[in-house]
């Protein structure tokens, strides 16, 4: 569904990322995962075009979106959800019209219909006594939330979380992970999840790609990410305490 | 699209090629500003649609009345700091009568078109830039791209919309208060008469006069528009880029106002 062919980026003469290959099938949950700086936020921007491939390509189903512009690029963009990292909230607006705005704008649905998916999309998230808030008098993990449900209000087919449940409690964390799996269950949407988190991690994801340098170093379902030999990846999750016998019986245990 | 990687020089070691490379991004920006600000005036049609009405409202609301007290005081002010001036002078030949028609045709033509596009450049012009600038910088830009809100309809357009319906407004505004302005020197300082000053006023100042200070409005307006929103939409670099953007525009719209200003007086009156 998505696939990145030797994509190269440079920023002037800084390389970002280096040859990297990745490719998504639909449907699955694909957590990207990697050290601060390896290039994971930009990995997400170029799936939206946000950012264009020094070189290398880019495919949507298909579709090579490299130079693709106006009406095209707008449609292929209508089928992601995007949560930033900075949750990227308007901030004159509220939660609410924040997360109706895309309804509004780009579809033909009346006030009270709009009234009732935002409701039931913020209840989700458990904003809906924020509803009424502006971004800047909410704490941090409250606009990672509000994003996230504008994000999902107009329920895409390709949904791409960068960092979900960073600057969340444990708790919410959870509550975020069985979000974005139940929609992945039900609804059969692909979604690329951005994460330091490795337990959020490996509970949802069908696949888990290690990010290194700009590229790809490890792409394997979460049990035998757990056993991987290779050293960045051991690195990785001996630094987070995660050992393989901890994991038994997972995800079953945490997501219900 | 309007999110867009900086333009990254190659590096040359050529002095030369350095200023090839700089010339051609000057006339890229240019380029660019201009795209976005015409862009901007092709929308301005939707501007009575349901989802757009409510923010060119308030962009009017903010770019009109929200500036009329500080622009009341210098109009005012320049008028009476003219009559004051030009008085001095008349007063030697005994003709100060003629100070009403000094300030009306001076404010008329450049003075009223041009204290108001400074005051609006540095008011209007750099909020703009600022709001812009920070919605860059926190990917909010990026985020409305993403759902198809095309952020030149969505901002640029009501105020592309506010500054053109509003730049004239205020500079006839202006034109009057500064006329008022130096009626009141005429009257308390220089002992004319208010008929006699209204009368010298209207014997010198012609309709063409205003209709060139209103089209240089105009033409500020857009310039003001275009610079702000260009500058805001290319800042990089947190805090820090969102300053230098409200600064360059500030700076950039003034020195483009004086020439714009300069070629159109040389057109009208030549
Ligand atoms: N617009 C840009 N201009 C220049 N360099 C950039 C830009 N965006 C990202 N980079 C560089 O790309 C590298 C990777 O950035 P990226 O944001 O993808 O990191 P990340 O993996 O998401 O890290 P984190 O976990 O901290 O979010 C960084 O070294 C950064 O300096
Ligand atoms: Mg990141």
């Amino acid at each position: 569904m998505i696939k990145f062919e030797n994509v190269i980026k440079e920023f002037g003469k800084v390389p970002v990322l280096r040859g990297f290959n990745l490719h998504i099938r639909k449907g699955e949950t694909i957590s990207l995962v990697g050290t601060s700086g390896a290039g994971k936020s930009v990995t997400l921007k170029h799936m939206v075009r946000l950012l264009t491939p020094t070189t290398g390509d880019v495919l949507i189903d298909g579709t090579r979106i490299n130079d693709l512009n106006g009406e095209e690029l707008g449609k292929i963009r209508s089928r992601f959800g995007y949560l930033f990292q900075s949750a990227a909230l308007l901030q004159w607006l509220t939660v609410y019209e924040n997360v109706a705005l895309p309804l509004r704008e780009n579809t033909r649905m009346s006030e009270k219909e709009i009234h009732k998916k935002v409701d039931a999309v913020l209840q989700k998230v458990g904003l809906e006594d924020a509803a009424e808030k502006l971004p800047a008098s909410i704490s941090g993990g409250m606009q990672k939330r509000a994003g996230l449900a504008r994000a999902v209000v107009t329920e895409p087919d390709i949904l791409l979380y960068d960092e979900p449940t960073s600057g969340l409690d444990p708790v919410t964390s959870r509550t975020i992970d069985e979000l974005i799996h139940k929609l992945q269950k039900d609804l059969g949407v692909t979604s690329v999840v951005v994460t330091h988190d490795m337990i959020s991690a490996l509970t949802i994801s069908d696949r888990i790609a290690m990010l290194h340098q700009g590229e790809v170093v490890e792409v394997t379902p979460p049990n035998e990410f757990l056993h991987s030999k290779n050293e960045i990846v051991r690195g990785f999750l001996d630094s987070q305490c995660i050992h393989t016998e901890f994991f038994e019986d997972f995800p079953e245990r945490i997501l219900k | 699209m309007i999110t867009r990687e900086p333009y990254y020089c190659p590096e040359c070691t050529s002095m030369f090629a350095r200023w090839g490379y700089k010339g051609l991004s000057f006339c890229q920006q240019v380029g660019q500003a201009l795209l976005v600000a015409l862009r901007a005036i092709v929308y301005i049609p939707l501007m009575f649609s349901k989802r757009n009405r409510h923010e060119v409202w308030y962009q009017l609301f903010f770019t009109g009345i929200k500036s009329l007290p500080v622009i009341s005081v210098v109009a005012l002010f320049t008028g009476m700091i003219f009559a004051v001036q030009t008085g001095i002078e008349l007063a030697r030949f005994g003709q100060e009568v003629q100070v009403g028609g000094a300030v009306t045709v001076v404010m008329l033509r450049e003075m009223g078109p041009f204290m108001t596009g400074l005051i609006i450049a540095a008011s209007v012009g750099s909020s703009i830039s600022a709001q812009l600038g920070t919605m860059t910088v926190s990917e909010e830009i990026a985020a409305l791209e993403i759902m198809s809100i095309d952020p030149i309809r969505f901002l640029v357009m009501p105020r592309m919309i506010a500054l053109l319906v509003m730049m004239p407004l205020l500079t006839l505004y202006t034109d009057l208060l500064a006329v008022a302005g130096g009626a009141i020197i005429g009257v308390t300082q220089l002992g004319v008469e208010v008929q006699a000053y209204l009368d010298n006023a209207v014997l010198y100042a012609e309709l063409k006069d205003l209709y060139t200070g209103l089209f240089k409005a105009l033409c500020f307006g857009f310039i003001i528009c275009a610079v702000a929103c260009h500058e805001g939409f290319t800042t990089t670099g947190g805090a820090v880029g969102v300053g230098k953007a409200t600064r360059s525009t500030v700076v950039i719209s003034f020195l483009v106002i004086l020439v714009t200003g300069f070629i159109l007086t040389k057109m009208f009156y030549n």
